[in-house]
């Protein structure tokens, strides 16, 4: 999924800075930004949301994966004046009830790629269409993990799609 | 809230024991289940805190300038042009910090910011103190060093040839100074057994070098209070070695150094030693008076490396015609780029660890590590024994192809049992012909293998590993490891140890341990780890540790305490102590039960404050051999893995598809299975992307000669959900008398037949061996062309 460039000409500059709104996890909130600010950097520093993550900051792990108008895309590669009128959702914003299986199986070790690989599981439960048409392995492969060797993480999406939130732990 | 009150709350909401006194005491056991990790809803939230996600009051952003040439003395630095920027707090150069450091005592030649000379592309220069990461950045190219460039050696082989302007000056005149650590072994007479073999196969091995690439770059945050102390949160995996190492070369009493580990998002080996960044943020946090933070690029994970050594290596083995091993004779060359980190270690590692779990005649091994102009090399998952493993298992599967033995009746042939090794480390649980058993039998092999299509291949592979090290890096006598529990009347339960929970689950191994002893659940307990100001010492998490010595340490803690809460049970209700139990948030005596809460008031009354530690040492007496370097690579207990890897191999394209790695382990009692079949797959994973994917790799030549070949992670090629295989784990549970339970490692085992199982499915599926990793298409499709060209001129004869 390729972000639209903005021009950043229609937007209100204030100095050195952009005046946005967006819908950020359900709220209309307003941001000041520099023209070269990352959505990751605003996301973490600037609103302290430090769930996502930085792995590479070159769009290769995925550990930052946040929504943009429902779709997966890599907030270090994402300026966030780009962001303006569009919606944004990060791992802060999702329903605990959907994590269950993630927590249920071997999905997770170190964590790191963990809400990168939520938020990209969250879309594909969102879009089970995408099934008729690719597995999740290749769905998933945006999303790096350097722990589980990837079947903890498939099996875990496996039993969120068949909605058993038992799992296989107790 | 009342205590009855609170006591009515925990009845309602604790598990229904049932008939409980009826059932067996496993049923009533925490351990041995799928438990879930006890840090899984934290990190699956994204509310774990991991070193980045700290942001503390006025803290400033640290970056560090790098050297541009893979050998060059440093002539001058001038930092006033940085200094000069607005916003720039600090500027500091290895001047700073003259005194030299290493992970090993022995070998402290590195420091925490370059002195005299760089001797990788990569090494830190200086480091900046700045407002924001764009001053910082800045003022890195504000620094003006004036090198004097010195020829650089890339490849091992020029580095033993002693010449002019040595990597490291040599310790001792007439010494070659590229020469970390050479070390010869014989154990018997293997120049006789091997000229009485019957038969002996010779081959010669290189492993290329892989690196770790955890998800989460390294990361440090540095502050000095006013009152003196220098706190230092890290990613690190050795809180305890590198609060020792901070203190000296920042010339600080070690009690007024606090290391912090946050979680660590990954570390694999790549986090056990003190790295530059740690050094910098404390020096700049000191001089500025104000938290510094510095995070890796993905790029300076590449450089700062510490990865697996590339290795050269050679074997000869002897056997009788039924297949017993005679005699193995090795000689390893070790590449171990700029320092010497963990080599000293490595080098005995690749010849140390080789022989169990065969019962092997005699053995030799010569290894030399050196020093090369590249990314030093360290310990990663495996530490010094994937190599030489690769080398060897394929070695048996040449002698097994010569005798017409299959591969894994060979090794059944070959099983050593309990006892010695023939290097004399003890063995006291070994699970490895089951583990060779359930490989067998789950990959159909008595079927399949030899008899599969053209193209397609099984291969075999055993492995063996240490459950920690029997000794610290530094000598001493204390503990290795150490816990400390408290209880309270709540029922909470706060277990402090000092292991560092890098994913792997210490946390939750010890948090049920907690519960198996104390009987609560596992809501109720709170783990502290790896803090230096909190938690006893600990050493780290390496060389498979945590399990066996921290478990020990934490189970130790928990039973002084669990004989008081059930002596107290005991006479509250009449009943003896032996009778009372503590489980699932229950106190049971005869027909009797409490909460949990209400024992721990009974003992809380009785005794007083409830508090307890707890510690683990290894065994000194009859562990290991008393020879030099006997004790290197002896460990309290030992784990064995068996694999067996499915390939197909594309004969037009040379492609290897690994399609399935069947994984037998032996961890002694697995104490969460879930948790031990993560270690076993991730494990499986990253010897299978070392085998066929990953390459860490430098330039040659002028001007680029040391610039890493794919400093990212897609260049480098880390597997993505697609590249893997499938991997199937089957825990196998020989208990070893030493570890808690009888549980020993998982982490790292499992790692080591991965490679040679694939070299070796290769060769089952197109009749070619390939001595040389990775197995790259095109290095797989040359080796087909070759066998081609050789097998041409019989064809044309016959």
């Amino acid at each position: 999924m390729s972000v639209p460039h903005r021009s950043a000409g229609d937007l209100p500059v204030t100095g050195d800075t952009i005046a946005i709104r967006c819908l950020l996890n359900g709220v209309e909130t307003e941001l000041e930004v520099d023209p070269g600010e990352r959505l990751l950097d605003t996301l973490r520093y600037g609103l302290g949301l430090t769930g996502t993550k930085e792995g590479c900051a070159e769009g290769e792990c995925g550990a930052c994966t946040v929504l943009l108008d429902g779709l997966p895309v890599n907030s270090c590669l994402v300026l966030t004046f780009q962001v303006a009128d569009r919606r944004v959702e990060t791992v802060e914003s999702l329903d605990e009830a959907l994590l269950a299986p993630f927590l249920a199986g071997g999905a997770t070790q170190c964590g790191a790629c963990t809400p990168g690989v939520v938020m990209t599981a969250t879309w594909l439960l969102a879009n089970r269409d995408l099934l008729s048409s690719h597995r999740i392995r290749e769905l998933m492969a945006g999303n790096l993990c350097r722990c589980t060797g990837y079947d903890g993480i498939v099996q875990s999406i496996e039993r969120a799609l068949g909605a058993d939130e038992r799992g296989d732990t107790e | 809230m009342h205590p009855e009150e609170l006591l009515r709350k925990q009845a309602e909401t604790a598990p229904d024991p049932g008939a409980a006194e009826a059932l067996a005491p496993h049923d009533l056991s925490r351990l041995g289940r799928r438990s879930r990790r006890v840090d899984g809803h934290r990190k699956s939230t994204g509310s774990e805190i991991y070193t980045d996600d700290i942001v503390l009051p006025g803290m400033l952003h640290g970056k560090i300038l790098r050297s541009p040439h893979p050998h060059a003395r440093i002539v001058a630095i001038d930092t006033s042009d940085a200094e000069a920027i607005p916003g720039v707090q600090s500027v500091i150069t290895g001047r700073d910090m003259p005194l030299a450091y290493g992970i090993i005592p022995w070998t402290r030649d590195e420091h925490a910011l370059a002195f005299d000379k760089v001797r990788f592309v990569g090494d830190a220069v200086a480091a900046v103190a700045a407002v924001d990461e764009d001053t910082a950045n800045e003022a890195l190219t504000r620094i003006r060093v004036e090198y004097e460039i010195l020829p650089p050696l890339f490849e091992p082989e020029e580095a033993l040839e002693a010449s002019g302007n040595p990597i490291h000056e040599a310790k001792k005149e007439g010494r070659n100074g590229n020469i970390t650590k050479h070390v010869h072994l014989e154990f018997g007479d293997v120049d006789e057994a091997m000229a009485g073999s019957d038969v002996t196969v010779e081959g010669e091995y290189y492993f290329h070098g892989t690196t770790h690439t955890p998800i989460e770059p390294h990361c440090a945050v540095a502050r000095r209070n006013v009152n003196g102390l220098l706190e230092v949160w890290s990613s690190t995996q050795v809180p305890h070695y590198l609060q020792r190492e901070l203190a000296r070369v920042l010339d600080l009493d070690v009690a007024e150094v606090r290391v912090v580990q946050p979680a660590v998002g990954g570390a694999f080996g790549g986090k056990s030693e003190p790295f530059d960044l740690e050094f910098a943020v404390a020096l700049l946090a000191m001089r500025t008076g104000r938290p510094v933070k510095i995070l890796y690029t993905r790029e300076e994970l590449f450089y700062s490396h510490r990865g697996r050594h590339p290795m050269d290596m050679s074997y000869r083995v002897g056997a009788t015609a039924d297949g017993r091993i005679r005699a193995v004779d090795g000689k390893l060359l070790l590449d171990g780029g700029a320092y010497a980190s963990f080599g000293l270690v490595t080098a005995y590692y690749s010849g140390q660890l080789l022989m169990a779990p065969y019962d092997v005649e005699t053995y030799r091994f010569d290894a030399t590590r050196v020093y090369t102009n590249k990314p030093p090399c360290g310990p990663k998952r495996g530490h010094g024994s994937v190599q030489p493993r690769f080398g060897f298992e394929v070695s048996l599967d040449k002698l097994a192809e010569k005798l017409g033995i299959d591969p894994i009746e060979l090794r059944r042939r070959n099983f050593m049992g309990l006892g010695r090794t023939v290097n004399e480390f003890r063995v006291q649980s070994n699970g490895f012909m089951e583990c060779l058993d359930k490989v067998e039998h789950a990959s159909d092999w008595k079927n399949r293998y030899g008899r599969l299509p053209r193209g397609h291949g099984l291969g075999v592979a055993g492995s063996c590993y240490i459950s920690g090290t029997n000794y610290p890096i530094y000598p001493n006598d204390m503990p290795q490891a150490s816990a400390q529990v408290q209880i309270e009347r709540s029922g909470r339960v706060t277990v402090l140890h000092g292991a560092s929970e890098i994913g792997q689950g210490s946390d939750s191994t010890m948090a049920y341990i907690a519960c198996e002893e104390l009987g609560v659940p596992v809501e109720y307990v709170r783990v502290v780890s790896a803090d230096t100001d909190l938690t006893p010492v600990d050493l780290g998490a390496y060389s498979s540790r945590e399990t066996l010595m921290v478990g020990n340490a934490v189970m130790m803690a928990c039973r002084e305490l669990g004989t008081k809460v059930r002596a107290s049970v005991a006479t509250a209700t009449g009943v003896g102590a032996e009778q009372v139990r503590l489980a699932n948030g229950w106190a049971l005596a005869g027909g009797e039960r409490m909460p949990i809460a209400r024992a721990f008031m009974l003992a809380e009354a009785e005794h007083g404050t409830l508090g307890a530690v707890g510690h683990y040492n290894t065994p000194k007496e009859g562990v290991h051999g008393d020879y030099r370097g006997g004790t290197i690579g002896a460990s309290p207990a030992y784990s064995f893995t068996a694999h067996v890897a499915e390939v197909e191999v594309d004969e037009h394209t040379g492609f290897v598809n690994v399609r399935k790695i069947w994984v037998a382990h032996d961890c002694g009692r697995a104490l969460n299975p879930m948790l031990v079949e993560g270690q076993m797959e991730g494990s499986a994973y990253m010897g299978f992307a070392e085998a066929v994917m990953e390459h860490q790799r430098v330039k040659r030549g002028t001007p680029e000669g040391g610039l890493h070949d794919a400093p990212s992670l897609l260049d480098y090629r880390i597997p993505t959900s697609l590249d893997c295989p499938e991997f199937i784990p089957l825990i196998v549970e020989a208990n070893d008398p030493e570890g808690p339970y009888g549980a020993k490692e998982a982490g790292e085992g499992p790692l080591h037949p991965s490679l040679p199982a694939i070299a070796n499915a290769i060769f089952d599926a197109v009749g070619v061996r390939i001595d040389r990793l990775p197995f790259t298409p095109d290095r797989v499709w040359r080796a087909l062309q070759a066998a081609r060209a050789d097998a041409a001129p019989e064809s044309e004869s016959g």
